[in-house]
């Protein structure tokens, strides 16, 4: 906005910010209050500046005052955060784009079949719920004695734990990308492998029931016979654990077998070296066979050969 | 060659692949994908209140106002200390003040700024202001920014001349409001040409300006900050009061009168962000964030159709006002008996007994 020729304001409405680059003072002010003087009715025109162009903006009547709607800052400002980043596709959305699932938008309100009505698909009251079978019949590849009821819910808590694991592993890959969401954190927990480091916790409910199962299944029979204290729960997965890695390792991974095997033979061989080599008499030995590859040259400890000297029946030929 | 026969204790080779496996079997976390050698958890907020917190500090396309943290450092002097007092009342609403010493914060020192972000971290606060007062730097206040909770740029003033806003006596009503928007003015053709006084200019404005607002309320412009170069090296700020005067226009006649801190800043050391650092923080998502509108269609013939649901109404069921006091007793107690009779409860029912 012009004031005079010379005197072109920056204005930047949006942040109501006023500069004027071309002030000078033409005298060395006198004194203090004459300094202040000045700046102020300059300051007063930037602001008569800004609030000419600012009462001017179509505005509102609202019940407080007129409401005035302003453009958007010009003056560029650093940000404080860094902008989101875009989240990297879950498992199942890599899957979906390759063989080409489209998402379909499921009703809060099914029909259902077997009660002829309209049910809701959770809540109370839902279509296909677990508990309202009566009835499950037995198929020829049943057990006998096996309960179906029960292997339906434990059938529920595998899918369960494994859509858990899953969303665990997107949330990691998430996380490696700088984009986990905000709500989340991922929290470093129980015990490590034996063998890598470990991170010193507290442990919980959980790590404990974890341990105490650990400890369970190491016996040879794998904990099925262990008296259990009261109140104990029985161990997560029955029998012995096995964890076989794969023979062939993947393109690019470390071979973890051979890694483990390495790794445990290192530490019993360190550990016993001591049984295993006899440092001391290798020693020896060694020594012993260099000695008679030198035998022509003399050693140290051994008593100088004096030439000068004759021994009485010496045989050269020896 | 040397060969030597190693003794494995006993252990048969099968029994050694077994105690390998027991070793490398731990419970769940053998499932885990071989990639990560320690159980990790998934943590939520268990109420909202603290989801809300976290979502307001994540980083999102249109940011918050950034905060400001005040600080003491070893040592401050009665100046120091009440620009930091006042500089806390002016920016009430956005702004934290922290009353310890903190002696292990040196902004200008690769390793002191540690504790800084830390608390940047903690407050979620990407402006800090710390004074201090030493022999070789009287009365000094350092401004910096953070970007991602790291120092971005800092610029260290000394203050002179400070008058404090208790010394200044003006009418009482034209005091200015907590938390209004101020107007900032600069003057001066230094802000232009001399680059800390550019830097400096852009930190005031990030400090005094508060949140971006869409829409303003006229009626709540009440201060501004003037700022003028004096000198390459001195800028004079001060803070003042508007009053608003008649004139013969929609736009009122502006004056100004001083209320609060004034002093004078002179510049001493800065640092300037890295250029990559820069363009990082300077970079901005050209695309709005997309709002959804819902139960609006645009139509090519009809034009912008909309949508409305009206609830169902049950005629039968609609609440009548119960007018039974506003009637003579007879047919009070007529009407009284007609409710009791249709079920609906009467507060009159006591009073007609």
């Amino acid at each position: 906005m012009d004031m005079e020729t010379d005197q072109i304001y920056q204005i930047d409405v949006g942040n109501l910010l006023a500069f004027n680059p071309n002030h000078r003072f033409s005298s060395a002010p006198s004194s203090r209050e004459e300094l202040v003087k000045e700046c102020v009715t300059e300051g007063t025109k930037l602001v008569q500046a800004i609030a000419d162009t600012l009462f001017n903006l179509p505005s509102t009547e609202t019940n407080d005052g007129p409401l005035v709607q302003l453009p958007p800052p010009s003056t560029k400002l650093p940000r404080e955060k860094h902008l989101p980043r875009p989240k990297p596709p879950t498992k199942w959305e890599e899957f979906a784009l390759k063989k080409g699932i489209q998402k379909r938008k499921k009703d809060k309100i099914v029909y259902d079949e077997t009660t002829d009505k309209f049910k809701r698909r959770h809540g109370y009251d839902r279509v296909n719920d677990d508990n309202d079978i009566p009835i499950i019949e037995a198929k020829a590849s049943d057990e006998p004695g096996e309960d179906p009821f029960a292997k339906r819910l434990d059938d529920k808590k595998k899918r369960v734990g494994k859509q858990e694991k899953n969303r665990l592993e997107n949330l990691k890959s998430a996380a490696k990308a700088g984009a986990l969401p905000s709500h989340v954190q991922l929290a470093v927990t129980g015990l490590p492998i034996s063998g890598t480091k470990a991170q010193p916790k507290k442990i919980g409910k959980e790590a404990l029931g974890d341990v105490a199962g650990l400890a369970a299944t190491s016996t040879a029979s794998g904990g099925k016979f262990d008296k259990k204290l009261p109140g104990e729960k029985p161990p997560k997965k029955q029998g012995k654990h096995h964890k076989y890695l794969p023979v062939v390792p993947r393109y690019g991974w470390v071979d973890e077998e051979k890694e483990q095997t390495n790794k445990v033979l290192g530490k019993l061989l360190s550990k016993h070296s001591h049984e295993i080599l006899n440092v001391g008499k290798a020693i020896n030995m060694y020594n012993d066979k260099k000695e008679k590859k030198k035998s022509g040259r003399s050693d140290k400890l051994k008593a100088k050969k004096d030439i000068t000297k004759k021994k009485p029946y010496a045989n050269k030929a020896n | 060659r040397k060969r030597f026969e190693v003794k494995t204790l006993g252990f048969s080779s099968l029994e050694l692949k077994n105690l390998i496996f027991f070793l490398g079997a731990v419970g769940r976390v053998a499932e885990v994908a071989g990639k990560s050698s320690v159980m990790m958890e998934i943590r939520t907020p268990k109420t909202h209140k603290a989801k809300r917190v976290l979502e307001k500090r994540a980083p999102k396309l249109v940011e918050n106002g950034k905060k400001t943290l005040i600080l003491h450092g070893t040592k401050t002097s009665a100046t120091v200390s009440s620009v930091l007092m006042e500089l806390y009342r002016l920016k009430k609403g956005g702004a934290i003040k922290y009353s310890r010493r903190n002696e292990n914060i040196r902004p200008f020192e690769s390793g002191g700024e540690t504790s800084l972000e830390f608390f940047s971290l903690k407050t979620d606060c990407s402006i800090f202001v710390y004074g201090s007062h030493t022999k070789k730097r009287p009365d000094n206040l350092v401004l910096g920014r953070m970007y991602d909770h790291h120092v971005y740029d800092l610029i260290e003033v000394g203050i002179e001349n400070f008058k404090s806003l208790l010394s200044f006596s003006y009418d009482k009503k034209i005091a200015p409001h907590e938390g209004s928007k101020p107007f900032i003015c600069f003057t001066g053709e230094g802000f232009e040409n001399v680059p800390e006084l550019k830097q400096l200019k852009e930190v005031l404005t990030d400090l005094f300006r508060g949140e971006v607002v869409e829409n303003l309320n006229l009626t709540g412009l009440d201060r501004a900050y003037i700022c003028t170069a004096v000198s390459p090296t001195k800028v004079f700020l001060t803070h003042c009061a508007i009053k608003l005067k008649k004139s013969g226009t929609i736009v009122p006649r502006i004056e100004l009168v001083e209320v609060g801190p004034s002093m004078d800043l002179v510049i001493r050391r800065n640092r300037l962000p890295n250029e990559g650092l820069r363009k990082e923080a300077m970079k901005s998502s050209k695309d709005k964030p997309k709002k959804k509108v819902k139960n609006v269609d645009q139509d090519d013939v009809l034009g912008k159709l909309g949508r409305v649901y009206i609830p169902e109404q049950e005629v039968g069921k609609i609440p009548l006002p119960d007018k039974s006091k506003g009637v003579k007793r007879e047919r009070r107690e007529g009407k009284v008996k007609k409710n009791k009779e249709e079920g609906s409860a009467s507060k009159k029912l006591k009073e007609s007994e």
